[in-house]
């Protein structure tokens, strides 16, 4: 007979099932990318994969904490890190991404659930800064070329639908808005993220769009909102970056206000910005102001100032 | 409309379907039973007999200690064997009264007790509540004569008895309720008939329709007692929350039921009230679920107050196994693990639930990696992440700004920690350590 504190029971749903579930939700975006750049996505995607891993265990190992690298964070952060890489970069750049967002980002503030910002994020971030010219050289059947969101804000026009379906230039796992859509859909059905982050977040950032599109004097134009939500990180962001547990609000409004936050930094960076993409860092700067949100959210707790029934 | 609720909670297997076909069967005790002088919320009862004394079924053997207190009754005739410290369920030594069982069964003469409902004054009724030394029979054990005095007697609009059952495995109360409704709605009469202005309600959850359905018809025709289908979720009969979904009113942790101009009953302990009046009983019976996937059998037992555990687990065909993995007193959700059979059944036991095996002891806890989980199903809405955290640290002013008091142990956020957080044990321990400094 064993002895232990109620309750008696648990659920079944642990912090290894969750990586999982995200992993496989990511899978119809991240396979996407190989069709649509090739073997060397898949290749990318196993040395960054390995890497995260590898660098966490090691890590783990140096300062004789528990090696946790089967909970399937680290594999999760290698698969988005990669998915935010352009395909042709060399082979060392998911490395050095793979040691900041692992290491720098990650296990130097605590390991999993301590970091202040998305480990993948961050490093794809740091990556931009400091290698500016691979990051940003985008190529697509052997040819370099602007993604669709540059031409967009070059004053270009663009096609909307390949845009959706993801037949466009850009990082290996956000070009297909669609397959992003279905694997996001797919975490808010099994209630793994809730809706509040992605829903206001691409809301508040349409209305924003549509405002300025209007200001500007293009009018009420449908087609450039389609064309702002399908290009870039948006969906990547929107569904699988912003709704890291570790680094998104927890309380229910605080949700809301994170997702308005994004949508505006995001809208802000991609039109005043001197890059046409502003996801990455609209995210990371949330997570910055997240403990802040989180503060002036708290909810009231369950008959805090009741007053005495009087009949 | 929809379904009567509160926000938050959680649907955990019920587990209910093993026990809830098995009628009421009698218990009689065969070994010695055991009476601790605490169990209850309040002062320990005082011992009104001594070693060597002989004592009548019904008869009492301790006197409540103060007004917050109750009175003790033999289950069973015989003589007082001792009077000395032995071990509860709560996994503590009581001093208790031991009585060696003659296995007659003599009753006091409980008409003598009985005395016509009609124009009998409150305080006559509130009196024979407490000499029938009633208490909270859910599991807080609140001495029920305190609950039926409330300051504010005018402001008390509605009596709930409490038929949620919310706990996975309990099917007592059901049991009651489908098998004596009629001691239900009569005893529930004699509470709400103590206040002016008062109705009675009967809350049950809608996973029990059999119960709704036979207590409608029963009480179809009177006017002031209503039952209440309340959406099954647990803690769907925590107090609070059972009053919210009844009524509207919220009331925090430094409020009482009153305030919200409720009284709130568990079926038994309405019955009880019911017993004490009508025939005379004090409590000296109740009625606990013995089931699980441990024992080869399981049963709905009417139970004398004092019976060892060991002869209850006998009784349904001892265990199916060597070594049970975990022995519940109580449900899987509040209930305490026990680490030895050698206890007696006491008036909050409500269940004997034996697990094969264990799914908690040897949990090892990751971090925490906020999902929000325990946030969303709190039904006292406060973060237990965080609460659990300032408790890890000691920081005791942090827990009191995030109400850490308002808490009601429920359990719910280590039930969804898809970490295995120990939420539950953090935060309780800390809000016992908080309510001892305040009591010294």
């Amino acid at each position: 007979m064993k002895i232990s504190s109620s309750p008696h029971i648990r659920d079944k749903e642990t912090t290894t099932n969750i990586m999982g579930k995200v992993i496989v939700a990511l899978c119809p975006a991240a396979i996407f990318g190989i069709y649509n750049f090739g073997i060397r996505a898949l290749i990318i995607y196993i040395i960054t994969i390995l890497s995260c891993v590898a660098f966490e265990a090691l890590f783990q190992k140096l300062i004789g904490a528990r090696i946790t690298v089967r909970d399937l964070s680290a594999a999760l952060t290698g698969l988005l890190l990669a998915m935010n890489l352009p395909p042709n970069v060399p082979y060392w750049i998911p490395v050095i991404g793979s040691f900041f967002a692992i290491i720098i980002v990650k296990q130097l503030f605590g390991g999993l659930g301590q970091n202040f910002m998305n480990p993948a994020l961050g490093a794809r971030c740091f990556l931009l800064i400091s290698f500016t010219g691979i990051m940003t050289s985008f190529s697509y059947d052997a040819v370099t070329m602007a993604t669709p969101l540059a031409e967009l804000k070059a004053g270009e026009s663009v096609d909307v639908l390949s845009m959706f379906f993801g037949n466009i230039p850009g990082t290996i796992g956000e070009t297909s808005a669609f397959a992003l859509i279905i694997g996001g859909v797919f975490l808010a059905f099994l209630g793994i993220i809730n809706y509040r982050i992605p829903v206001f977040y691409i809301g508040s950032f349409s209305v924003f769009i549509l405002i300025y599109a209007v200001a500007s004097g293009r009018g009420f134009d449908v087609n450039y909102l389609l064309a702002h939500l399908s290009g870039g990180g948006l969906m990547l962001g929107a569904f699988f970056m912003a709704t890291d547990y570790v680094t998104s609000p927890i309380t229910p409004v605080g949700k809301i206000i994170f997702g308005v936050l994004l949508g505006f930094l995001t809208f802000l960076f991609r039109i005043f910005g001197g890059s046409a993409e502003g996801v990455s860092y609209a995210i990371i700067i949330g997570n910055l102001l997240v403990p802040l949100i989180e503060r002036v959210t708290v909810p009231k707790s369950f008959g805090k100032g009741a007053v005495k029934h009087e009949s | 409309m929809g379904l009567l609720t509160f926000m938050g909670g959680i649907h955990p297997y019920d587990g209910k379907d093993i026990s809830k076909d098995k009628a009421i069967v009698d218990y009689l005790p065969k070994g010695e039973c055991v009476y601790p002088l605490s169990q209850h919320i309040g002062a320990p009862a005082v011992p009104v007999v001594k070693k060597g004394d002989k004592v009548l079924v019904g008869q009492k053997i301790a006197e409540a200690g103060g007004f917050v207190s109750a009175n003790i009754h033999s289950g069973v005739s015989g003589t007082v064997k001792n009077i000395e410290p032995r071990m509860t369920v709560a996994g503590t030594k009581v001093n208790s009264i031991i009585i060696d069982n003659d296995g007659l069964f003599e009753e006091v003469d409980f008409s003598a007790n009985i005395k016509p409902l009609e124009g009998l004054y409150r305080e006559d009724v509130k009196e024979a509540v407490k000499e029938a030394g009633i208490v909270g029979m859910g599991g807080a054990g609140f001495p029920a004569h305190v609950k039926l005095s409330p300051k504010n007697e005018d402001d008390i609009d509605t009596i709930i008895v409490n038929g949620a059952e919310c706990e996975p495995y309990l099917t007592s109360d059901y049991r009651r309720m489908l098998e004596t409704p009629n001691k239900v709605i009569a005893g529930l009469q004699i509470v709400v008939n103590l206040f002016d202005n008062a109705k009675g309600i009967i809350a049950i959850e809608d996973n029990k329709p059999e119960a709704i359905k036979l207590l409608k018809e029963l009480t179809e025709g009177i006017e002031n007692i209503t039952v209440n289908a309340v959406k099954t979720k647990y803690p769907q009969g925590a107090e609070r929350q059972l009053i919210y979904a009844n009524t509207g009113r919220e009331i925090n942790s430094s409020m009482l039921p009153a305030d919200a101009g409720c009284i709130v009953h568990n079926v038994d302990t309405i019955v009880a009230i019911y017993n004490a009046l009508v025939e005379g009983r004090p409590l000296y019976e109740r009625i606990v679920t013995v089931t699980g996937d441990a024992v080869t059998d399981t049963a709905n037992f009417r139970v004398r107050i004092g019976t060892n555990i060991k002869e209850l687990i006998d009784e349904v065909g001892g265990f199916n196994i060597e070594d049970p993995g975990k022995i519940i007193s109580g449900g899987p959700m509040m209930g305490k693990a026990l680490f030895t059979l050698d206890a007696p059944i006491v008036k909050g036991s409500s269940a004997l639930l034996c697990f094969r095996e264990d799914v908690v002891a040897d949990i090892e806890p990751s971090n925490c990696i906020r999902c929000g989980r325990c946030v969303e199903v709190c039904p006292g809405r406060v973060m237990p992440n965080r609460l659990a955290d300032m408790a890890e640290h000691g920081d005791i002013d942090a827990f009191l700004a995030a109400d850490g008091m308002e808490c009601c142990e429920c359990g719910c956020c280590s039930y969804v920690c898809p970490a295995k957080r120990h939420l539950t044990q953090m935060i309780s321990s800390t809000r016992k350590q908080i309510l001892a400094n305040r009591k010294r």
